[in-house]
């Protein structure tokens, strides 16, 4: 794969609503097995971004590659059932079980989910057994999410997007849920884009950072040299946030007992 | 008591009908409401324009929805053929399909458009196409609201479908609008317990099916639609039974045209024929329904057929106008006029015995001085015909006020004062009984009107049917048809037509 180039590349691409540009010419190429974290203020043009990789938006001009092929030559179906996805909103569908909604990717390929893939699923995202036959009304915001990142893996995706993932959820289940997907992320040897306005967050978890900022990305570097001061004034000003509140914290833990 | 329990035990048959029909309509307007719905929910536009449609047709009052039909499919005879039925099953069903688009289309696009839309969202991001995204999500989610807006259409069809009776499609309109015209008051209570009843019915199975979507228990969902489906079933093998022809009798809506119907209904039965009865046509619709062969036969008036069919607005002897009527008929349409039943049911104006004679008015003459402190009751359709223009102009009536009425409310009107003359019929049973005095007409500014029994083309050359109706002709005298009337429309001890009916043919020995 990295003798052939990429695994994703962005090529000159723009996305303009009326006289915003969303983004603005951005070439950005990602390496099979990163974990890339898109980080930036609302507006920026991260999800934007993000969402053309599997045309949930198509570019006005300029064009995404998987592994060398235009995305836009196979029909968004078939692209889109091997990419994995993500989303804060989570979407679980109301009217199926929790079995039936990670068996959804077999079936709409006209495949059967087996009940020991489900099983093997439901173990990968720490969820229970006993709740495969529950409706997603009777889960918590962080099993619903565990439940949509088993959804999204039970196509066996080599590629996997997350907009937000854990933008909802209370800060236990979201470092839990972070670092499991962390962790499948290696274990299974997928290329992972997460997009997150959280840069504690993407400096925990990516092994690179992108930084965007109307439209452009304006710093890609990694979580190591962003720690150590560079990548420029709007990463330095997200990178500021969490290290204030660490300080603060370890003031605070330092202070007279 | 017992007379409600009798009427409600003959609704059997248009019961059938109303049911059949109200399923077959609801079914449509399903059937349209749905693709249209998945449209809308992928266009703002045309979900704008349909709901926009669909509020609009629900603001034509039904009646007149149903009343439309009629000339619109006759246009549409320019392109379908004259095969096209412009009366009965048809146009009921398109005015009501089109009635129970609204809700359906409402509900599903109001669910569509509430649908989270991160469900879409995911489901577009899984790879599904259009129509897995529309079998396996869109469609089981909105189920339960668009079953409510199927619930909803059912029970406004099933309401609306009793003005189908006016387009002559039997339904349970037809006891209503019987009732209604001859004051009987069981008759018409049978009617509205029936389609209430029957609406509750499809309430409650609908409300079965609805809930079964909502609780994702299909047992419950199949068991409603399945016991729906018998209802529909058995209506539809209960109006099948016999294989002996069927003809098909027409009545306009009024107490006589019942009683007649039900007469020459009896002497076709006998004959073999099994009969069907297409009551409450409007005059203007009862003419096209003969010469397109949507009734077999009914009986018309001379007067009424030449002015409002051949257009003629001379006045020539009875004998006259009835030898041309009878030539135009056959020419026009090959119609056949079988023949005069022997009485009149002329336009006669009539007043209060007791205030004409104390105004001292025994002819239309003598309301010249007086009109402009007139008011003058006529039957729905009087004032927008030849003859009122007629007597109108013949007697300088222009300033009088004018009221309409249906007949039967019109001698009301006059016995308790609320108009001081009516356009009477002469054959109607109350003029006597209530002691009404007939207007001369010295002008002679309203024509005869003479019954006749009219025969639909296909009928003509059917000796059988022909011959079966023949002894009718010159059998009925005014006096006899006075009677007949007045039994079904007296308040008191009232017939219904089917027994007046059976008393007629007694009393002229046929």
């Amino acid at each position: 794969m990295e003798a052939s180039g990429p695994f994703l590349r962005f090529e000159q691409v723009q996305k303009r609503y009326g006289a915003l540009a969303a983004v603005d010419g951005v070439t950005l190429d990602i390496a099979g097995g990163s974990f890339v974290a898109l980080v930036g203020a609302s507006g920026s043009g991260k999800s934007t971004l993000l969402k053309m990789v599997n045309r949930l938006v198509e570019p006005d001009a300029g064009r995404v590659l998987i592994e060398g092929r235009d995305v836009a030559e196979t029909p968004a179906p078939e692209l889109r059932r091997r990419i994995g996805y993500v989303f804060q909103g989570i979407g679980l569908f109301p009217h199926m079980s929790v079995a039936e909604n990670i068996g959804i990717s077999p079936r709409i390929r006209g495949e059967k989910a087996e009940r020991g893939r489900i099983a093997e699923l439901l173990r990968l995202v720490d969820l229970e057994q006993s709740l495969a036959p529950r409706l997603p009304d009777a889960l918590s915001g962080g099993q619903r999410q565990r439940v949509g990142v088993a959804r999204a893996l039970a196509a066996e995706p080599h590629l996997l997007l997350m907009d937000e993932p854990f933008g909802a959820l209370d800060p236990v289940t979201r470092d839990g849920l972070g670092r499991r997907v962390r962790d499948l992320h290696r274990d299974l040897g997928l290329t992972t884009v997460m997009v997150t306005h959280d840069m504690a967050e993407a400096l925990l978890l990516a092994d690179r950072v992108l930084v965007m900022d109307g439209g452009r990305i304006v710093a890609d570097t990694t979580p190591a040299r962003l720690l150590a001061g560079n990548g420029g004034e709007v990463a330095q000003a997200l990178v500021a946030v969490p290290r204030q509140q660490a300080e603060a914290l370890a003031a605070l833990g330092a202070g007279p007992r | 008591m017992n007379g409600l329990l009798e009427a409600l035990l003959r609704l059997g048959t248009p019961l059938a009908e109303h049911v059949l029909l109200s399923a077959a309509a609801l079914a449509l307007g399903i059937v349209v409401a749905l693709p249209l719905a998945v449209w809308a929910s992928r266009s703002p536009l045309v979900a704008r324009i349909a709901l926009g449609f669909a509020a609009l047709i629900q603001t034509i009052p039904a009646l007149a929805l149903l009343a439309l039909f009629f000339p619109i499919l006759l246009a549409l005879r320019a392109v379908f053929g004259e095969g096209l039925p412009t009366l009965g099953f048809l146009p009921a069903l398109l005015a009501l399909a089109l009635y129970a688009l609204l809700p359906i289309l409402r509900n599903a696009v109001t669910a569509q458009a509430n649908m989270d839309p991160g469900v879409i969202e995911a489901a577009d991001a899984m790879g599904m196409t259009f129509w897995q995204k529309l079998r396996l999500v869109e469609a089981p989610i909105t189920a339960p609201y668009i079953m409510a807006g199927i619930r909803t259409a059912a029970v406004w069809v099933i309401g609306a479908a009793t003005l189908a009776t006016t387009v002559g499609q039997p339904s349970l309109g037809d006891p209503i609008f019987a009732g209604l015209q001859t004051q009987n008051w069981v008759l018409v209570l049978a009617g509205c317990i029936a389609s209430a009843a029957l609406a509750l019915v499809a309430d409650g199975l609908l409300g079965l099916v609805e809930r079964g979507f909502a609780t994702r228990r299909r047992a419950l969902s199949l068991t409603g639609i399945g016991l729906a489906l018998a209802g529909v079933l058995a209506a539809a093998i209960s109006t099948q039974g016999s294989t002996r022809e069927t003809v098909v009798v027409g009545a306009k809506n009024f107490s006589e045209q019942f009683i007649l119907a039900r007469l020459i209904g009896a002497r076709l039965e006998e004959a073999g024929y099994n009969v069907r009865y297409r009551q409450g046509l409007g005059s203007a619709v009862i003419h096209g329904a003969l010469t397109s062969g949507a009734i077999d036969v009914y009986v018309d008036y001379s007067g009424t057929i030449w002015a409002n069919e051949m257009k003629r607005d001379d006045n020539p002897p009875p004998e006259e106008m009835v030898a041309e009527i009878a030539q135009w008929e056959k020419r026009t349409s090959g119609t056949q006029v079988v023949g005069r039943l022997g009485f009149e049911n002329a336009y006669a104006f009539a007043m209060r015995g007791d205030r004409a004679a104390e105004l001292g008015i025994s002819s239309l003459d003598d309301l010249t001085p007086i009109a402009s402190t007139l008011t003058i009751g006529g039957d729905v359709e009087f004032f927008e015909r030849p003859e009122w223009t007629s007597v109108r102009d013949a007697y300088g009536l222009q300033g009088a006020t004018t009221r309409s009425f249906t007949a039967t409310f019109m001698y009301d009107a006059l016995t308790s004062g609320a108009v001081d003359a009516i356009s009477a019929f002469s054959s109607d049973g109350r003029i006597a009984a209530d002691r009404l005095t007939v207007l001369y007409d010295p002008k002679r500014a309203l024509p005869s009107y003479d019954a006749l029994l009219l025969v639909t083309p296909d009928r003509a050359a059917d000796m059988r049917f022909v011959n079966a109706l023949r002894p009718l002709i010159g059998a009925i005298s005014v006096e006899a048809m006075r009677e007949a009337n007045y039994a079904v429309d007296r308040t008191e001890n009232k017939l219904s037509p089917d027994e007046a009916a059976d008393r007629l043919a007694e009393s002229i020995g046929r």
